[in-house]
């Protein structure tokens, strides 16, 4: 890490553009922090068709996103537990994931996803 | 109309401890939540997942944390009301009346919201038309099995109900049983007499497939399923029963004239009211600058809610914050004695 003060700043700022489209086929890109998940991102800023009822605890299915099928090898597969997830989620495909359980890098900048018809 | 110092809608965790939080003030209290029993979230969502961030509990299951709160709040011989949903909430001359969906009445100067993310509700299949099949033909729960006897009935889902009623229906009725994927949740031993009774015919298993469109005009006649690789495959089925899970609606308290943003009730920090007096929001379902959707904090919440409590219960009185270590009163309200 560097110890200069602003290459620290940049350091520790450091954000990865995610975009959003919705059933409508409207787009919305934001930028969030590298270390965050991408539903934490999405609430803060204010992409209504992510939920997160439960906060991020794998527990409800409301943050559920399908992955651009350029991105699916970079942000990976879920987990059983998020699969077991997923079969209560609205509509889930094989490239159905729950953003919170999906956190932003440099790696994963650019990433485009797909917001379902409804959450619930 | 029963009278009371406090009501909280909502038994999970926070609520729970919200009553011994009330208990030891002396504060009367009735609970009431729409669950059949007691735990919230913990229990209906994760009882058997292992909680490691209860302080002083080094690892606890939701089932075995409820199980504790109900023995820690044993003695205040609380009333609880389940299996009830409160779908009013008025204000008359300066207390609140709620009333439930059973008819029952409470009056009360404190309301305490420990609803989470509100109540919990099945979730539904996706195609428009199930809607006009809904609990004649299609339902998201089992109320009278006899109905499905000698009838094709098809059961959606992967978790343990889904499982549990295509073994229970395929002894007297056609069962089919479709995932959206080859792996089940549920139970393995259920899951083996699954593939048991598939092997001997008694269960068509469909796996990959969704529901895709429900054919017939009063009764369901057949449906289409559609497996991952877009092929669609038409079932006769005169019942069809989804297993989801369940999802969380804000419901009435929308209704009820609070700030609310994101499905989350705006409060301050020193008593967690909310814009209206007298009416308090704690845990999952409150919001302010820097909350967590943590137990603890939801614990921390509800005790300053219930010191906010006393003051509007017992205008006439002083508060005293005392310590359950030294204050022979609360020791006394717990059903302790004093040295």
């Amino acid at each position: 890490m560097h110890t200069c003060p602003i290459f620290f700043y940049l350091y520790i700022k450091y954000m990865a553009k995610i975009t959003f489209i919705n059933h409508s086929g409207e787009k919305k890109t934001i930028e969030i922090e590298n270390g965050l998940t991408v539903m934490e991102g999405a609430i803060q800023n204010n992409i209504s068709e992510i939920l997160a009822d439960c906060g991020g605890s794998m527990a409800c299915a409301t943050c559920h996103v399908y992955i651009d099928e350029n991105w699916q090898d970079k942000v990976g597969k879920a987990e059983d537990a998020e699969q077991d997830m997923l079969d209560m989620a609205f509509k889930p495909q094989k490239n159905s994931r729950l953003s919170c359980q999906i956190i932003v890098s440099d790696e994963l900048n650019g990433l485009i996803v797909t917001t379902p018809e409804q959450q619930t | 109309m029963k009278k009371t110092d406090v009501i909280i809608i909502g038994a999970g965790p926070v609520g729970l401890f919200a009553i011994h939080q009330l208990g030891i003030k002396g504060l009367s209290c009735e609970i009431i939540d729409n669950l059949d029993k007691a735990g919230g979230q913990c229990i209906e969502l994760y009882p058997d997942k292992p909680i490691y961030d209860i302080p002083a509990l080094p690892e606890c299951s939701g089932k075995s944390l409820t199980e504790n709160l109900l023995k820690q709040v044993k003695v205040f011989k609380s009333n609880f009301h389940l299996n009830e949903k409160v779908i009013e909430l008025k204000d008359i001359e300066g207390n609140w009346q709620v009333k439930t969906n059973k008819g029952k009445f409470f009056l009360a100067p404190n309301i305490i919201i420990a609803g989470g993310v509100g109540s919990f509700e099945p979730r539904k299949f996706a195609p428009k038309e199930c809607e006009k099949f809904e609990n004649k033909s299609l339902f998201y729960s089992v109320k009278d099995k006899k109905i499905f006897e000698g009838k094709a009935v098809t059961i959606f889902g992967g978790g343990d109900s889904a499982l549990d009623w295509a073994v229970e229906l395929s002894k007297n009725s056609k069962v089919n049983l479709v995932h959206r994927r080859d792996e089940f949740r549920g139970a393995q031993a259920t899951v083996d007499q699954v593939k048991e009774l598939e092997k001997s015919g008694k269960i068509n298993v469909f796996t990959k497939f969704q529901l895709n469109k429900v054919n017939g005009s009063n009764e369901i006649e057949s449906i289409d399923i559609k497996h991952d690789n877009n092929e669609i495959k038409n079932i006769e089925t005169d019942y069809l029963l989804g297993f989801f899970g369940l999802i969380m609606q804000l419901g009435p308290i929308a209704n009820w004239g609070l700030n609310i943003d994101k499905k989350t009730i705006q409060v301050d920090t020193e008593k967690f009211e909310t814009n209206q007096k007298g009416i308090y929001a704690i845990g999952d379902i409150c919001s302010y600058p820097g909350k967590l959707k943590l137990i603890l904090s939801g614990f921390h919440e509800g005790a300053l809610a219930a010191r906010a409590c006393f003051k509007l219960a017992r205008p006439n009185e002083k508060y005293r914050f005392e310590f359950t270590t030294t204050s022979s009163n609360l020791l006394k309200r717990l059903g302790k004695k004093s040295d």
